[in-house]
């Protein structure tokens, strides 16, 4: 029995990675959730605008990187976010002026919506693969570890190191940073409020003399920040692969609607939901458990429940559950 | 009824001119087929959409479906694997279903509380533990036979035909399962849905190397009958006569008869599929289906069960793609599930729909037929153009990423084409009647 080895290896391999991972899927779940309730349909080009907004990052970070401009421990990348966060909401922008605005103004069914939006979705994935090509791009710099795990045992004694990688602290500290200014944003302001009036009930709204297309373009600007900011700390965290951006689709959208489609803190709670239970089911748990065992029980086995190859089997299970038991989510959400 | 008979001949003479001067008439037979088998499973989607507006994301897990009967029920069985693993994989599976079917019945019997959660908590954990206490050695075992050949449990060593409506059963089974769940719930819903499971078949044919040998790969040593094999054809003396007297050189003469054949079993198919739905759409039945997509709530209103019938058709047109992916991998004679990719597969067959017009099944063949042919030439002409138009610049790391890129090209095509048809003419090319 060793309680605080095994809790140092769960921390190390399952927390704090999970933790990460949340943070991602939780932004990107945010702006699906944000398109839902305003623009009223399920966006399925928002993983690539993603990978848009990180290749824009990428590009420019490259570009500081060739200057000798950087941030010293943080990476470099983060200087860069705002440019892609700008690109990214031009691209959007335009995108609503010439698709999606002839749509809302004939009032389609949300279906056409998204049938449209696999439309944008091919055209973003298309220019992203021009620009960037379909390879692997690692772009993170800096420092590699907030507390690596040879310090860590030097300092606490223990047999198993506890490691924090920069880019895993990054990833927590920024998500928090705008999770936050998101929620001052849409409590605090005059246009945050008009949008949480729109997306409760349009007419209504309309009635208060509330500009549509203003809400509409804010709605797409912060869209595409929580996009592109979510698609970096995913790139810096893993890497950017075109791909996988696309593939990202399907937890988020089961973080989305885990949580309560179109409830921001529910969007936050199905990231952590969907995170930790794919790394907790994909996690082989021999160590923790020889560790809190007597040692004639230890396991030979991997103690995992599923290979890695179905973590995606993971986030659909439980989307599929959630659709049975509770069709609106944890958080009360919208169903139309 | 003359402008869609422009249509066709105009997407026929592409496909002559294809043959005549931009490639040889055997790659161009190539296209034909692609588009044509691509073309049954747009019916497929049609229906769905088309009859019944349901939107369908995973059309690329029905045709891997169809794709992995064709292994199942053709290639021989590998005695030993099932004498070694057989009773364990299966046994281990049916644990699996039965623990759910048990927790279903045990949920609707009890009352709901906190003993009602912690019985199936328990009967799910305990369940999955028994399931892979039995299914893991199975499965390693198995999977330990002589792996650089086998290594899986093999199929049913049945003629590859059987395979076509195989995979349409299994292709059906699975969108049971799916549109049990899924439907009744808001649309977008079954979109996310069937993008998932798209996702994990694809994952499971990648991973579980005992059912089709995953990314090993599974090649098959038959073709469905009559078609032949060209190392046959070229051996034949009857045939290299006629091949002579023709003056074709026996190497690409056999394999365009190969490919003929293919074709015409393709379009035996193919034809058999549009007399079907057009017989469906104009009963009562197709009546009923087009009131329910017009109006869910008028219909539901004179007493038509919308989920039952949507459920319906959801598994009449999976079935339908799960055919048609049985007749792709038989055509390819591998079944490799990494060539399972969502923009070829489910997008590409949605741009079809589109562009055809959705709600008719000639549309459907027009545009799987327009489509196909763009997706391939684009491929092969792509880096040609790409090349011309850089042809001036100096050679160096940007020439070379253009040429690279242009292959990516027709992804920004087709998203370009399916926006456009979508705004200016969102009823297609041949709309509905």
């Amino acid at each position: 029995m060793d309680i605080l080895n095994a809790f140092v290896t769960f921390l190390n391999f399952v927390f704090v990675p999970g933790l990460a991972y949340g943070s991602q899927l939780a932004l990107g779940a945010l702006g699906v959730t944000l398109i839902y309730s305003i623009l009223r349909f399920s966006n399925f080009a928002h993983g690539d605008t993603m990978a848009f907004g990180t290749m824009v990052t990428i590009l420019m970070t490259w570009l500081l990187q060739s200057r000798g401009i950087g941030l010293g421990p943080l990476p470099t990348a983060l200087l860069a976010l705002p440019f892609g966060i700008a690109a990214t909401a031009a691209l959007v922008l335009v995108t609503d002026r010439v698709i999606y605005r002839f749509y809302r103004r004939q009032k389609a069914a949300p279906t056409i919506l998204v049938i449209v939006s696999l439309g944008v979705m091919f055209v973003m994935n298309g220019i992203v693969r021009l620009i960037i090509g379909v390879e692997d791009q690692n772009f993170v710099d800096g420092a590699r570890f907030l507390i690596s795990a040879g310090d860590f045992k030097a300092w606490s004694g223990l047999n198993e190191g506890l490691a924090i990688r920069a880019t895993q602290a990054v990833t927590v500290v920024t998500a928090l940073a705008t999770v936050a200014a998101l929620f001052w944003f849409l409590q605090k302001t005059r246009t945050g409020k008009s949008m949480r009036a729109f997306s409760d009930n349009e007419d209504l709204a309309l009635l208060s003399g509330i500009n549509p297309d203003r809400v509409v373009q804010v709605t797409w600007i912060l869209a595409a920040a929580l996009a592109t900011i979510a698609g970096v700390l995913y790139g810096l965290d893993k890497s950017f692969k075109p791909f996988t951006y696309f593939q990202l689709l399907l937890p988020i959208f089961a973080a989305a609607i885990v949580g309560g489609i179109g409830n921001p803190l529910g969007a936050i709670a199905g990231g952590f939901v969907i995170a930790f239970s794919e790394v907790t089911v994909t996690y082989a748990w021999k160590k923790v458990v020889t560790y809190l065992v007597p040692e004639s029980l230890a396991p030979d086995g991997l103690v995992q429940l599923m290979t890695t190859d179905y973590k995606f089997a993971v986030s659909f299970s439980i989307l599929i559950l959630v659709l049975i038991f509770m069709p609106t989510g944890l958080f009360k959400g919208k169903s139309i | 009824m003359s402008k869609n008979l422009y249509l066709f001949a105009g997407v026929a003479a592409l496909y002559l001119l294809t043959g005549l001067f931009l490639t040889s008439w055997n790659q161009t037979l190539l296209i034909l087929n692609f588009a044509l088998v691509s073309s049954i499973m747009a019916l497929g989607v049609n229906m769905q959409w088309g009859y019944a507006g349901l939107f369908n994301t995973g059309v690329m897990g029905f045709a891997a479906l169809g794709g992995l009967a064709v292994v199942l029920v053709n290639v021989p069985p590998v005695h030993e694997a099932w004498r070694i693993g057989g009773l364990g994989i299966f046994g281990g599976l049916a644990i699996g279903a039965a623990t759910i079917a048990l927790t279903i019945l045990v949920r609707g019997r009890m009352a709901k509380g906190r003993a009602r959660g912690l019985a199936t908590a328990a009967l799910l954990i305990g369940g999955f533990l028994l399931f892979r206490w039995i299914y893991d050695p199975a499965v390693t075992a198995v999977e330990a036979i002589n792996p650089s050949v086998t290594g899986n449990i093999g199929g049913l060593g049945l003629p590859i035909l059987l395979a076509w409506p195989a995979g349409g059963l299994l292709a059906a089974a699975a969108a049971w399962g799916i549109g049990k769940t899924a439907l009744g719930l808001r649309s977008d819903y079954l979109a996310i849905a069937t993008l998932g499971i798209a996702e994990i078949v694809v994952a499971v044919m990648k991973n579980e190397d005992w059912l089709a040998r995953g990314v090993k790969m599974m090649n098959l040593q038959e073709r469905p009958w009559p078609v032949p094999f060209e190392v046959e054809l070229q051996r034949s003396p009857h045939f290299l006569d006629l091949a002579a007297s023709w003056g074709f050189d026996p190497v690409s003469a056999s394999s365009v008869v190969v490919k003929l054949t293919y074709m015409m079993m393709i379009l035996v198919v193919l034809g058999f599929v549009i007399w079907l739905s057009e017989r469906a759409l104009k009963s009562p039945w197709g009546r009923m289906m087009r009131a329910i997509r017009d109006n869910e709530d008028a219909a539901r209103a004179m007493g038509k069960d919308v989920t039952r019938r949507h459920l319906q058709i959801f598994i009449l047109g999976s079935a339908v793609i799960g055919i048609a992916g049985a007749i792709l991998t038989s055509m390819d004679g591998i079944l490799n599930p990494g060539t399972y990719q969502p923009l070829r597969f489910t997008f590409l067959i949605w741009v079809m729909v589109i562009v055809g017009g959705s709600g008719n099944n000639w549309g459907a063949l027009l545009g799987g037929l327009l489509i196909g042919w763009l997706w391939l030439i684009v491929e092969a002409l792509g880096p040609m153009v790409m090349g011309a138009i850089t042809a001036g610049m100096a050679p160096g790391p940007l020439k070379a990423h253009l040429i690279d890129s242009a292959q990516h090209m027709r992804l920004l095509t087709m998203g370009a084409l399916l926006l456009l048809v979508l705004r200016f003419s969102p009823r297609g090319l041949l709309p509905e009647k």
